[in-house]
């Protein structure tokens, strides 16, 4: 009994497979109609899961996304270490910038200095675009293009800098210009060196002005961190930035149901696109179909048969579609984010399935329209 | 043994009448011929006797089952079971190869099985051309390879509408040896055929004429019908 299943298992198998492999140049125009719905469908999805993180990089590489500052007496490191504990427990802390501020001239002229880690700085503000090189020894500064224009030095220049020591003294120190930073913000503005350089220059306090901190987190997850370390931590205040994180949420959501109706609409087309193919193949065939219920065909079989050879195109052409959906998602992504993108396993799975149920009721109306010939035109000669 | 009986059998489309009050008994084992002139109604019987269609009156009784009862998956039943189909064109599925054409017949039925798709392909001459494609054959080999799937089930009745009616008198000699050699085997034999040469094979000839029977030839050169 199972050798008589198999056999005729086999038959099929054959029947099937020989009808698209000896009918190509037919089969070729169905499958390329669900090669392409496929490969939109699986492109779609991957830019669709993979906009978020694309977004999410290049959001944070906007710059801090919490803010803390001393509230009252004054701020440490200890004090930030202490706060770092309440930050989301969910997300890589990408960076923590310290800053201290102080005020300084140079040729009569009034600026913002600030004392940082610039290491840090790369991290929490990599978008700070810097002609020449951060500081990387003692006694050099970095400083904003504003700055740069005002004092029409370069890069190199050696600048004189005097302000208020702690002590009330006045302090003065030439210092050498490693490069000049534009970030199209206030930070055009200011005059960075290491925190220990300004340290030397108005005396070492322990104390911080300001700590930016970027997390990859939520803007609520941020907002709940930021409401904990109110609460827990007395020195310190914290001020999500809500302006990136909510903007970066507008159109992430923007983007992603963008997407997802681009997808709905190449699906439907598809479907026409499919179905259309299929009827031109199913009225293609009605002699062929006809002969196949005179010689004792029920409408069952010509079903079945034609539901394999769907199933099989539906497979094959969501096949095609994940590769190609892949380097379409990929050009999509180098284009746009000027980064690689990571295949998704789940997409095998998904697309296949998607290519066949989609493939199959597509043909459901035209096949049972076949399974209805007359098989009297075969003796007719029609 | 009656294999067929059509008992005042019209068929009409329309307003024409392609059949009128038809009334003919086969024999097991007979070798029936049905001549006419082209629009006579001869299709119109042969899809009627083959279950490809219902007569519009009348009863047909094959095998003792009346097919007027049957419906479209009952006619298919009876098809698969008990006929076996050659048309005038070849008709074979173009992109399936000569021996799997018949493995399709068994398929229907039963189960394919290849050693007697193959042995029924040797009987028609054809088992060096088991593995072409319909296309890669001449009309003549085509035909035969009908005929190879026409008698794999054993059918009950083989129905031949102008088998030889597209071939060139060498292979329509073929042909009809081998449908004489079906009949030799004790199957019962419908063909329906233009030329006199070849009803003159059959036991009986039936002659269509705008739809009616217009006369019934018994033909005594050829052999007398089986009478089990
Ligand atoms: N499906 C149909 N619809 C309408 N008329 C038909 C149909 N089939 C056959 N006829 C008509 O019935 C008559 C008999 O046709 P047919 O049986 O094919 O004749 P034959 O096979 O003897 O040449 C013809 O006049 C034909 O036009
Ligand atoms: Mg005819």
């Amino acid at each position: 009994m199972e050798g008589k299943k198999f056999k005729k298992y086999k038959m099929y198998l054959k029947m099937v497979t020989s009808s698209l492999l000896r009918r190509r140049s037919r089969m070729i125009v169905a499958l390329l109609a669900i090669i392409i719905g496929a490969t939109i469908l699986s492109g779609m999805i991957t830019v669709y899961y993979d906009i978020p993180r694309q977004m999410g990089s290049e959001m944070r590489s906007y710059g801090a996304n919490l803010v803390l500052i001393p509230s009252g007496e004054g701020m440490t490191a200890d004090d930030v270490n202490e706060a770092k504990k309440y930050f989301p427990t969910s997300g890589e802390v990408v960076g923590i910038a310290a800053y201290r501020y102080s005020t300084g001239k140079i040729n009569e002229q009034p600026f913002m200095v600030a004392g940082t880690e610039f290491d840090a700085v790369k991290k929490v503000s990599p978008f700070w675009h810097v002609t020449g090189s951060y500081p990387s020894a003692s006694g050099e500064i970095l400083i904003g293009q504003d700055v740069a224009e005002l004092l029409h030095v370069l890069t190199g220049d050696i600048v004189t800098l005097y302000g208020n020591a702690g002590d009330s003294s006045i302090y003065s120190a030439d210092l050498r210009i490693s490069g000049i930073v534009k970030t199209g913000g206030t930070e055009e503005g200011f005059i960075y060196m290491t925190l220990s350089d300004l340290e030397g220059l108005i005396g070492g306090t322990g104390k911080i002005d300001a700590a930016e901190c970027s997390i990859v987190a939520t803007a609520s997850e941020i907002d709940t961190a930021a409401a904990e370390i109110a609460a827990r931590v007395p020195a310190v205040s914290a001020y999500p930035v809500k302006k990136v994180t909510s903007s970066e949420q507008a159109v992430l959501s923007k983007l992603t149901s963008l997407v997802l109706l681009v997808t709905i609409v190449v699906l439907i087309l598809t479907m026409i696109c499919v179905s259309t193919t299929m009827m031109a193949v199913v009225a293609e065939r009605r002699r062929e179909i006809g002969l196949k219920k005179a010689i004792g065909a029920s409408n069952r079989n010509i079903i079945v048969e034609f539901l394999g050879e769907n199933i099989f195109l539906g497979g094959l052409g969501g096949a095609f579609g994940i590769l190609f959906g892949f380097l379409f998602a990929q050009a999509v992504s180098m284009n746009v984010f000027s980064r690689g993108i990571t295949f998704q396993p789940l997409l095998i799975p998904v697309t296949l399935a998607a290519s066949v149920v989609i493939t199959v009721a597509a043909c459901l109306l035209p096949v049972r329209n076949a399974a209805e010939v007359d098989p009297a035109i075969v003796l007719r000669g029609e | 043994m009656n294999v067929l009986e059509l008992k005042n059998i019209s068929k009409i489309y329309g307003s024409l009448k392609a059949l009128s009050e038809i009334d003919l008994v086969v024999k097991k084992g007979e070798w029936l011929a049905i001549m006419g002139p082209s629009g006579s109604g001869k299709t119109t019987m042969m899809n009627i006797i083959g279950c490809l269609d219902k007569p519009s009156s009348g009863s047909v009784i094959l095998d003792g089952k009346d097919i007027a009862k049957e419906n479209a998956a009952g006619l298919t039943a009876i098809r698969r079971d008990k006929i076996g189909l050659i048309f005038q064109q070849f008709h074979l599925v173009n992109y399936l190869t000569a021996l799997e054409n018949v493995m399709v017949a068994q398929y229907y039925h039963s189960m394919p099985d290849e050693a007697e798709a193959l042995q029924a392909l040797e009987k028609v001459g054809l088992k060096d051309r088991a593995k072409h494609l319909p296309a890669q054959l001449s009309g003549g080999e085509q035909q035969r390879v009908c005929i190879a799937r026409a008698l794999i089930n054993s059918p009950m009745l083989i129905l031949a509408d102008e088998p030889t009616g597209n071939l060139d008198e060498a292979n329509e000699g073929i042909v009809m040896d081998l449908l004489q050699g079906l009949h030799d085997d004790g199957s019962t034999v419908i063909v329906v055929t233009h030329d006199p040469e070849v009803a003159e094979k059959a036991q009986r000839t039936v002659i269509l004429e705008h739809g009616r029977i217009a006369r019934i030839i018994e033909n005594s050169s050829a052999e007398k019908a089986d009478e089990t």
